[in-house]
């Protein structure tokens, strides 16, 4: 196993360019869908889907009168326990060597349990083709010491790539800047391992509640009541088989 | 609140009505199966056969079902290369495709009269392994990051083992009137009923749905109606209210959870 590799994308200086967008559908090859008005500010993305792996949210905001435009690019957080992972039952999914979470499309067969798995709502199945898509932080890329095209586009250095441990660190240091400026809002998401998902590979500093961009206040991976739930299934299928031997005893 | 009102979560992809249909026969197969079993260890031979094709419809038609759900249905053996704990879908396969092979033989040695005592076997097998076949899909559904699915884990699996023994007994009284079947559908009932008020006590979006309440009448009335034993128009109404209730279970919740996605 290799360092585990992540994105710290630092939506202070995201300018809404969609470059990160654009990178990765060039380079993943990713089918693009109708183009739309949505009418969400300059969002005709709408959101992370089957063929959108980076997705830039914009929110317009009024403070004090002034309009204030958070802007952030949003994508796969490959979580440390990843319910997609987990809950897919043909291995299709699975873990590589720098810690991310990758579907192979060669083994998927469309069974799309992962989709409502994901707490952050991120992979999803595409209409035509029946199989599973999300981002793979660039595998292919990664794995010749490349960065993922959405960092290498990213004009103002939004969106860094590298081992998570120095990124967690670079977070906690732009984030005691910023709020050294005034900035008490600035906030870091998905960076804990003690978060519900044991903390996420593409982590975030966000200048609002999660909620607002989109994001899940307290993500927590469905898996880990699993255990639990078996247990119960457990108990209920022995209520089953007690019925119906009961049902045979006494009177013919 | 929340990013132009959009939910956080995505709605199942799954196509419907596959898989409430999958999760109604299977579990309606699962305990047909059980119910072959005890009839045979019990000396009630005309119950077998009736609960064998029961059994053994359910559990092809369920995996028809669940074939026809796949984006790439071609590639179902997928399901079967890896076996993992973690996948409720995984473990689902491996006893669903066991479960409907041995069902299948069971019938088909049945009817042609040969090597019976493979049919007999094989239906035993099934039998074991029936209680699975009904509880499994609740745990299918309860581990998604769909609220209303998620948080009822704790009930949900006595709900479907509840409705589960109510279909089987539905089906056998719809081919012949019997104590068993009664009684059958009586426990089932109540396991099915107060399981569902538990679950609603907890998790309000199930008190709003239609079709759990059209569930409770209908599972009442076939209640009622399987206590007329010696009237067949009676059984047979009591058995298509059983097997209606069961279908109105699964849709109920499966619709619930969809709807929570939004709320």
């Amino acid at each position: 196993m290799t360092e585990r590799m992540g994105f710290f994308t630092d939506t202070s200086v995201c300018i809404g360019c969609k470059a990160c967008e654009v990178a990765c559908k060039t380079w993943n090859d990713v089918p693009a869908d109708d183009l739309d008005l949505l009418g969400m500010s300059y969002d005709n993305t709408g959101s992370l889907n089957a063929n959108n792996w980076r997705h830039v949210a914009f929110i317009e905001q009024t403070v004090e009168d002034n309009t204030r435009w958070l802007m952030s690019s949003d994508v796969c957080k490959h979580c440390t326990e990843a319910g997609c992972l987990d809950v897919c039952p043909t291995g299709s999914l699975f873990r590589t060597e720098f810690d991310t979470v990758v579907v192979q499309a060669d083994i998927c067969n469309g069974c799309g349990y992962c989709v409502p798995a994901c707490p952050f709502g991120v992979i999803d199945r595409r209409e035509d083709d029946g199989r599973a898509w999300k981002c793979t932080m660039c595998y292919d890329r990664i794995g010749d010491g490349l960065m993922p095209a959405c960092a290498t586009a990213c004009p103002t250095e939004s969106i860094q790539y590298g081992p998570l441990d120095e990124l967690r660190a670079r977070a906690d240091e732009r984030v005691r800047e910023l709020h050294a400026r005034g900035q008490a809002d600035a906030r870091l998401y998905g960076h804990s391992p003690e978060d519900g998902v044991g903390g996420a590979g593409a982590f975030f500093l966000l200048l609002d509640e999660p909620e607002v961009y989109g994001l899940p206040s307290n993500p927590v991976v469905t898996t880990r009541d699993l255990p639990a739930m078996w247990k119960r299934a457990g108990l209920a299928a022995v209520a089953v088989a007690a019925g119906v031997a009961a049902s045979f005893l006494g009177r013919r | 609140m929340g990013y132009y009102g959009k939910p956080i979560v995505k709605e199942p992809v799954w196509k419907v009505p596959d898989v409430p249909g999958y999760l109604f026969l299977g579990g309606m197969a699962g305990a047909s199966a059980s119910m072959a079993l005890a009839a045979q260890l019990s000396g009630r031979h005309e119950l077998v056969r009736p609960a064998r094709i029961a059994a053994a419809v359910g559990s092809l038609a369920s995996v028809g079902a669940l074939v026809h759900d796949l984006g790439r249905p071609e590639r179902f053996l997928n399901m079967l290369r890896v076996f993992k704990v973690t996948s409720p879908l995984s473990v689902g396969s491996w006893i669903l495709a066991p479960f409907s092979g041995l069902t299948a033989l069971s019938a088909t040695t049945d009817f042609s009269g040969r090597f019976r005592g493979i049919g007999t076997l094989a239906g035993a097998a099934a039998g074991v392994l029936g209680p699975a076949m009904c509880t499994y899909t609740s745990v299918l559904l309860a581990d998604t990051a769909i609220p209303a699915w998620h948080n009822a884990y704790p009930e949900l699996p006595f709900v479907f083992a509840g409705s589960a023994m109510t279909s089987a007994a539905g089906a056998s009284l719809l081919a012949s009137p019997s104590r068993p079947a009664v009684r059958l559908g009586l426990l089932g009932s109540a396991l099915e009923l107060t399981s569902t008020a538990a679950m609603e006590r907890r998790v309000e979006n199930y008190r709003s749905s239609k079709l759990l309440t059209a569930a409770k009448a209908l599972t009442v009335a076939g209640a009622g109606l399987s206590l007329l034993r010696r009237n067949r128009p009676a059984a047979v109404l009591a058995g298509v209210s059983y097997l209606a209730a069961g279908v109105c279970t699964r849709f109920g919740v499966y619709r619930t959870g969809v709807a929570s996605v939004t709320s």
